[in-house]
């Protein structure tokens, strides 16, 4: 789950690291009056959960309360990369000197989180390692000692950081560290890290991603969800606890299983068409999980076909079978159906669904299944 | 030959009276095999499925009493980072964890443990081992399965199934199905299972089913293109998967322009292993080696 910059930056706050005075509004007048509180020039940053917010227009320094008002008007009204901003963050503008990146990550390869540090900081982290990959200074962090003071020093000498910085720099990498743990995070970013004129380090901007995995430990930061990020679909999909992307395609597919589910929308392509979106319904294929799937699939007006694939291994395939066309009772398919079933009894399972009155197509191979799904899109 | 877990293997179900426990312990009896033991805290002293198995209250009072030397676990994602400890500390050598769900800074945190006192973890999110013939340590169809020269390693499950499913109708059977799991930090890595059946007798080619997400399956090229002269067939699922998206499992994640699909397969295509378009071509690829 992706948390807001101003988020991000109260809870790196809670934890030690200095953030610049500031507040959210949601309209332009609370803007105007954050700004006077404030005093002097500030910054009116957009809330939205995506990169390239100050390229988009997104980001933009005001010298008065007025022109604070006028900005956040403006930048409240945009749409950066199809997410509305409903929200901008009214900071007080820092006298920037130097601008540095600070930096967790999980790395999975090396199964430790990873702080990174890097003298340019302002500029993605990924395009930084992609051209001048040397510039990133990393340390492995163990998961039992936590970061180690020489460390912080290790990064801080890396990065060409000067000597009187160090103290403050390891402080807030020790902050930044503990709300990554505190909060379960996978990412935590400083992007920038400044250095101001007056010799203080502050941390201009901030970005946390969290292990949904540790939801249940962190109900306080489930509350922080942003829902605009999610289609209409994604959330009532999440909701039920079902496993859901939305694409762009008008295939539907509904798999049992998350790699099959990934195949299933490879296959679709290969054979020419376009899937519609990722769904994994998990083991047994209930008619309960199978009905409010479908109607999620369903919900979208451009959907030509559904292709259900179903392995059926301890769940056995005619009970499958009967599941989906339970389904059909509560949810009425309105587009034509092509269902492979495979495994535990798949003869008999095919046979129930051919028996029915519904519209379906049968398949036994993937492939047959996917290319008669993608000629019922076509409406061949 | 098989790897991992053979019918000398002696299992402990940890979570035996759970739901899923009771389940899959059934399953895995009829397959035939031989569990020695459960556990779940506050049951020691009676007996799962129908009187075959008894429970006992900690690891440690069952392998006292029963020396298991693989244990599983079906326990929720609350309690399974203390399940894999405990398991480890009463000296089982092999812990198969199918729980999902697990906190990555919590996998971390076991698998570094894990390494340190020299104990193996399969998973966790995983369908666990199946040795088709010799025993079944997980929720795979065993049925499906049959003894044969073919390695299966996969981050997948019913994906898993389905290979497993064509190559045996197609008359080839399989040596040890390896679920290494669906999450981000596992215990098995692919190239950990590859050098495993490299170094077994039965194995005489691998079918490696990877997905979107991590470096793992381009490691396991290069490892293949250094050490393995078994030949070897991939399939790479998520080539239509969007970046920055969390396709099912926690580890089926593009980010930062890593883990795609396509780096993974022109990786394999780059040392010389074929990679089916779609599952059902890995039958034909594995006939003609």
């Amino acid at each position: 789950m992706k948390l807001h910059e101003y988020q991000s930056k109260r809870l790196f706050a809670e934890h030690g690291v200095p953030i610049p005075p500031g507040d959210i509004a949601a309209t332009s007048k609370k803007a105007r009056r954050i700004a006077e509180e404030l005093g002097g020039p500030v910054v009116v940053k957009s809330q939205v959960l995506v990169g390239g917010r100050g390229k988009a227009g997104g980001i933009r320094l005001a010298k008065t309360p007025d022109e604070a008002e006028a900005i956040a008007d403006e930048i409240l009204g945009l749409e950066i990369k199809g997410l509305p901003v409903r929200k901008v963050l009214v900071d007080k503008a820092a006298d920037i000197r130097q601008e540095i990146y600070l930096g967790i990550v999980v790395d999975r390869a090396a199964r430790r989180p990873v702080m990174m540090a890097s003298s340019e900081g302002g500029v993605e982290i990924e395009e930084v390692a992609r051209v001048n990959p040397e510039a990133i200074k990393k340390v492995a962090i163990n998961p039992f000692l936590g970061l180690r003071d020489y460390q912080a020093l290790a990064l801080s000498k890396g990065i060409g950081l000067a000597k009187e910085h160090y103290r403050a720099f390891a402080r807030i990498a020790h902050g930044l560290y503990e709300a990554f743990v505190a909060c379960d995070a996978s990412l935590a970013e400083i992007n920038p890290l400044v250095v101001t004129g007056a010799g203080k380090l502050l941390a201009v901007d901030g970005k946390m991603v969290l292990d949904d995995s540790a939801f249940f430990r962190q109900t306080d930061l489930m509350d922080m969800r942003d829902v605009d990020e999610e289609t209409p679909s994604e959330q009532e999909a999440r909701e039920a606890d079902l496993s859901y992307v939305q694409l762009d395609g008008d295939i539907g597919c509904m798999v049992n299983g998350a790699g099959l589910a990934m195949a299933t929308m490879d296959i679709i392509k290969h054979f020419g068409g376009a899937p519609a979106n990722f769904l994994d319904i998990g083991g047994g294929a209930k008619a309960e999980q199978v009905a409010t799937a479908l109607r999620i699939i369903l919900d979208d007006p451009g959907i030509k076909a559904v292709l259900f694939n179903i392995f059926g291994g301890i769940t056995r395939c005619d009970e499958v079978a009967n599941g989906i066309l339970a389904a059909f009772e509560e949810v009425e398919p309105t587009v034509p159906l092509v269902a492979r079933l495979v495994g535990t009894n798949d003869a008999e399972g095919r046979a129930i669904l051919e028996a029915s009155d519904f519209r379906l197509i049968t398949a036994e191979t993937l492939a047959d299944a996917a290319q008669k799904a993608v000629a019922a899109a076509k409406g061949q | 030959m098989t790897i991992l877990v053979d019918k000398n293997t002696r299992l402990l179900v940890q979570g035996i009276t759970g739901r899923e426990g009771e389940f899959h312990s059934r399953r895995m009896l009829a397959y035939g095999t031989n569990i020695v033991a459960g556990v779940t805290p506050g049951k020691g002293g009676q007996s799962a499925c129908d009187g075959k198995v008894p429970v006992f209250d900690t690891a440690v009072e069952a392998v006292e009493a029963t020396n298991p030397n693989v244990s599983i676990i079906y326990v929720p994602a609350y309690f399974t980072p203390d399940a894999v400890l405990e398991a480890a500390d009463a000296g089982i050598p092999l812990v198969v964890c199918i729980t999902e769900g697990i906190p990555v800074l919590d996998m971390i945190r076991v698998r570094a443990y894990l390494d340190q006192v020299g104990v193996r973890l399969v998973g966790p999110n995983c369908p666990g081992l199946l040795s088709p013939g010799e025993t079944k340590v997980g929720i795979m169809p065993g049925h499906i399965a049959t003894p044969g020269p073919v390695g299966v390693i996969s981050r997948s499950g019913t994906l898993t199934y389905e290979v497993i499913y064509a190559l045996t109708a197609r008359g080839i059977g399989q040596s040890t199905c390896v679920g290494i799991g669906g999450d981000p930090i596992i215990g098995t890595t692919f190239m950990d299972a590859l050098e495993m059946f490299e170094n077994d007798p039965q194995t005489e080619q691998v079918v490696l089913i990877g997905e979107i997400g991590g470096t793992d399956e381009e490691r396991a090229a290069q490892f293949i293109a250094e050490r393995m002269t078994k030949p070897v067939v991939a399939f790479i699922a998520g080539r239509t998967a969007p970046p920055g998206k969390r396709m099912g499992h926690a580890g089926a994640i593009i980010q930062g322009g890593t883990g795609t699909a396509a780096e993974k397969i022109a990786a394999f295509e780059k040392v010389g292993v074929p990679v089916a378009e779609y599952p059902e071509q890995i039958p034909d690829l594995v006939a003609q080696n």
